[in-house]
């Protein structure tokens, strides 16, 4: 068994040593250039007037370009058309892309760059939520609204209702690799490029359309990155395409890296949000109704906020049965970068809302927070739950029992109309309580709290409920292209990318299971739109169950067809043909992989074959929210707990105890590694990692100077991951679930946990918004105190 | 242009520089060393640290010509002699202390500079000592881990496989 191991990353070995190669280490052919953009000081008006005369003179300058160069489509962008690679004079945020220079080197480049005398028309830039809506700046014709039932007359019977607002801050990726690619032109016109991408046929078709070639003219490979979170989903497209064009411009091979402030001025983020709630329920905290509004700022051009602001309606539920809702979604377009895909997709922002909700109703109820949440859970799954705290008991009569089915059947329906047929976190949640020691803490913080005036403690518990698959729904396929050689070593190649997610080691593990081999005799080779083509993005923590799959289906091909021409040299059938152990048994005979390969390919049997999957059961339609969008969910839960000092507002995570659901794993070491640096990626983006635009709406945080990035000392000390141990119900690769994304949102219990702590100075409500940051902790200190 | 030279991994090297050229430029164009990785251009990031004359220097930090004379060392000079991996690396791998790997040749070299001062360091010296070494993938708990595991001491306590 090769699937289901914790096997090493599968470049351990080369990133221990150096060897590994980022684009950047690729050695280049001598007279390569480098590349640098001039990028826009305002964010917004119109250039009146470009003196790139110094830019030319500047040592090292080869050549500068501009809009009016390009030969062909000036745009990057991933859907909507709307992205100039250079500004055709219009300054949409500062940092916009003006100008290119090509240079003999990346300093030099770089140097040039900074010299251009550019005069601006300033406009006042739109910067807030409040601006945008005033000035009714947005994408799409008007709000999008999903929901049931008539809000407005359930909060208005409601016992209580409990308002309020969540400003949740945007986060940038720092993948730790900056954004990258290398152009290599070729006869004929032909270009390769090596990208540091999530998306190489976005890639392959920007570059396309950029040089008026069509998509066989280009070829982009992707071996790895150092890190991607959705930063390189499109925000990459930039950069392969000013090679492109700039190979093609001067016949020499084209390399731009971007340095970090660069990538921070330039690339977009995790968008913003504000979130404005009204939730209606009762004494014990059962909500009835919730009003949600949900502000997107989705900076200037759509790339892919539209998805982006689905998905987080779609996470406005999180765990919880909310009987009438109405989420209304406004994707509000400003003088920002273009926000874009972030390890989660909307959807963290959609949960922290309905958290918030939580939180602040049981704060308001007087009862303990994890209760309340349990309390408004979808109802348990039926066969295979650990807890069945809904079933009706053996006496009941008939008639009650299909009352409560009705019942349960009803609280399994989300917003949108799809029914969660997989809940566990019943179970989940009574396990974790138990193995936290959650209500003996309680009771402990709670004595603490009543001891000491300086340090205060706080405990959350927040659960995950994450939806599976992309919403939209034509990106749920996967191509894989296998090859089984004569020596009997496999060669494996498909469409999604390695960016440390572990994707190529599990996609590894599931070919060498189906031929019976060792890990040593697959050989994972770099993401090649000339061997798959048309691929999705490696997101929506989709690589391994749509990558597994192709890459499986077309595993079991050849071996297919090994198995006949030996079945039958053999008089055996097919289906008695076994791989196992680097071995082929046929009857009584049996072979060495090799030998069988060789058998065949003597046989003339092919040895070569592509596999194609598509996610089935899945429909959507995103303008009416209904439908069937996620495969499956995957679910996490987990304990947090932080001291605060109330005299400076800093803070600390003690200990955090997560139960994460994978299904059953393809490789519990990769996923425990997802687990973990999600957790403290999203307690990074809640707590420390704050954004500062200026009012004139120039980026502020540019570098880790500024930009405060978890360091090994802020993650917590006390650290304990489980797995669920359950396979997944829907019908998965070895029945495993994706883990990329869904661990992120584990993060939001420390922003709970820090509101339990503020709660505990005072009787108000402490209202964080996020990042909950030391100077936000004090000030809600000081509002809770004041409340007395 | 001045001419520098160091003892590289222990061979010499030797280059033409501008005053400004920075060592991890130096070493990455002009050597080829590219296991130095550049994170963030400003000495924050930890991903260029190496060392010189024995003590981990962010490359990014420090003029080729500063390093005149010097013996440095880089992560494609720590294996063992016999080209194994060395005990960190080692580590590094079988504890997971690695995901994407950009920052791992740093933390690599920064935790043989913790260990060569402090054989036996405890998870908080740890954790201290990398203070100036980011990771954006793990959450640090695997690195911690190899760390400790490469320092000879028992990580059964500190999370379970
Ligand atoms: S590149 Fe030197 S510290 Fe980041
Ligand atoms: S492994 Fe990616 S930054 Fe550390």
């Amino acid at each position: 068994m090769t699937v289901a191991k914790p096997l090493p990353h599968d470049a351990a070995a080369r990133h221990v040593d150096g060897s590994a190669r980022y684009v950047d280490d690729i050695p280049v052919p001598a007279g390569t250039l480098h590349l640098c953009f001039g990028c826009a000081r305002i964010s917004r008006g119109r250039v009146t007037a470009v003196d790139l005369g110094p830019v030319r003179a500047a040592e090292g300058v080869i050549a500068v370009l501009t809009a009016d160069d390009l030969p062909f489509d000036n745009d990057v962008a991933p859907v909507a058309h709307d992205e100039p690679l250079l500004s055709d004079g219009t300054v949409h945020y500062a940092g916009q892309p003006l100008f290119l220079v090509v240079a003999e080197s990346h300093l030099q480049a770089r140097r040039a760059a900074r010299r251009a005398e550019i005069s601006y028309e300033e406009e006042t830039p739109i910067l807030t939520v409040e601006q945008a809506l005033a000035a009714d700046s947005r994408f799409e014709e008007g709000p999008r609204v999903y929901g049931r039932g008539d809000v407005e007359a359930a909060l208005a019977t409601a016992p209580l209702v409990t308002e309020g607002e969540i400003e949740i801050g945007g986060q940038e990726h720092f993948y730790l690799e900056g954004q990258a690619a290398l152009a290599l032109p070729q006869e004929g016109g032909d270009m390769i490029v090596h990208a540091s991408s999530q998306h190489p046929t976005e890639i392959q078709h920007k570059v396309a359309d950029a040089l008026g070639l069509p998509m066989h003219a280009v070829r982009v490979e992707v071996r790895r990155m150092g890190g991607g979170f959705g930063g390189k989903e499109s925000q990459g497209n930039a950069l392969a395409v000013a090679c492109a064009v700039a190979a093609r411009a001067t016949g020499r091979p084209c390399k731009m890296r971007y340095d970090r402030d660069d990538d921070f001025t330039i690339t977009g983020k995790r968008h913003p949000f504000v979130i404005r709630y009204r939730a209606g329920h009762d004494a014990e905290g059962r909500l009835l109704a919730v009003d949600f509004r949900q502000f997107a700022v989705c900076g200037w051009s759509q790339d892919l906020s539209l998805a982006v602001a689905d998905r987080a309606m779609l996470h406005a539920d999180n765990a919880y049965w909310i009987p009438t809702v109405r989420i209304e979604s406004h994707r509000l377009k400003t003088n920002h970068q273009s926000h874009t895909a972030f390890r989660g997709f909307g959807g963290p922002q959609g949960m922290v809302g309905i958290e918030r909700v939580l939180d602040h109703v049981a704060h308001r109820v007087g009862r303990d927070p994890a209760e309340v949440r349990r309390l408004n859970y979808y109802a348990e799954a039926e066969e295979g739950a650990l807890s069945a705290p809904l079933g009706g008991s053996a006496a009941s009569p008939p008639e009650d029992i299909s009352a409560k089915k009705k019942d349960l059947q009803e609280r399994r329906v989300t917003p949108y109309g799809q029914v969660v047929e997989d809940f566990i976190l019943g179970g989940m949640t009574e396990r974790l309580l138990e193995t936290s020691g959650y209500h003996v803490r309680r009771a402990r913080v709670a004595e603490w709290n009543a001891r000491n005036e300086v340090i205060k403690r706080g405990l959350a518990f927040t659960p995950v409920k994450f939806g599976i698959s992309f919403t939209l729904t034509h990106l749920n396929q996967a191509g894989a292209l296998v090859h089984v050689y004569q020596d009997g070593s496999v060669a494996l190649n498909h469409g999604g990318t390695e960016m440390g997610q572990g994707l190529f080691q599990k996609v590894a593990q599931v070919a060498a299971q189906v031929f019976g081999l060792p890990m040593a005799a697959v050989r994972i080779t770099a993401t090649d739109t000339a061997k798959v083509p048309n691929t999705s993005a490696t997101a929506a923590s989709s690589g391994s169950d749509l990558n597994g799959m192709a890459v499986r289906l077309a595993c079991e091909e050849i071996a297919g067809r090994m198995a006949a021409f030996l079945a039958e040299r053999h008089q055996a059938k097919p289906t008695e043909v076994r791989f196992r152990e680097s071995r082929v048994e046929v009857g009584a005979e049996s072979y060495s992989f090799a030998e069988a390969a060789k058998a065949c390919w003597m046989g003339r049997v092919s040895l070569s074959a592509t596999g194609y999957y598509r996610t089935p059961d899945i429909s959507w339609d995103r303008i009416r929210g209904e439908g069937r969008p996620f495969f499956y969910f995957a679910y996490g839960a987990v304990v947090s707990e932080v001291a605060v000092d109330t005299l400076t507002g800093e803070y600390r995570i003690l200990r955090a105890d997560i139960l994460h659901d994978a299904g059953s794993s393809l490789n519990p070491a990769i996923d425990r590694g997802q687990v973990e640096g999600g957790y403290v990626q999203g307690a990074g983006w809640l707590t420390t990692e704050e954004l500062v635009w200026d009012d004139a709406g120039r980026l502020r945080t540019h570098a880790p100077s500024t930009y405060k990035i978890p360091a090994a000392s802020d993650a917590p000390e006390v650290f304990e991951v489980n797995f669920w141990q359950a396979e997944n119900r829907a019908e998965t690769i070895h029945r495993s679930k994706a883990v990329g994304e869904p661990p992120l949102m584990l993060g939001i219990s420390v922003l709970m946990a820090l509101s339990d702590a503020v709660a505990a100075c005072g009787p108000g409500y402490p209202a964080l918004d996020a990042p909950a940051t030391p100077e936000r902790v004090l000030a809600a200190i000081r509002r809770v105190r004041g409340a007395a | 242009m001045t001419k520098v030279s160091m003892t590289v991994n222990g061979e010499a090297a030797e280059g033409e520089v501008e005053g400004r050229t920075l060592l991890v430029e130096f070493l990455r164009e002009e050597l080829g060393l590219t296991g130095t990785h550049v994170g963030c251009d400003t000495s924050q990031c930890g991903a260029c640290v190496v060392h010189v004359d024995g003590k981990d220097v962010k490359a990014c930090t420090i003029f080729a010509l500063e390093a005149e004379g010097a013996e440095v060392r880089t992560i494609e000079g720590m294996a063992n002699p016999d080209g194994s991996l060395n005990v960190i690396q080692q580590a590094f791998q079988d504890h997971h202390g690695l995901q994407c790997g950009f920052c791992t040749p740093g933390m690599v070299m920064s935790a043989a500079a913790l260990l060569a001062e402090n054989p036996k360091p405890s998870e908080h010296e740890i954790r201290d000592y990398l203070e100036g070494n980011i990771c954006r993938c793990t959450g640090y708990h695997n690195i911690v881990k190899a760390i400790m595991a490469a320092s000879g001491q028992d990580v059964s306590r500190i999370a379970a496989e």
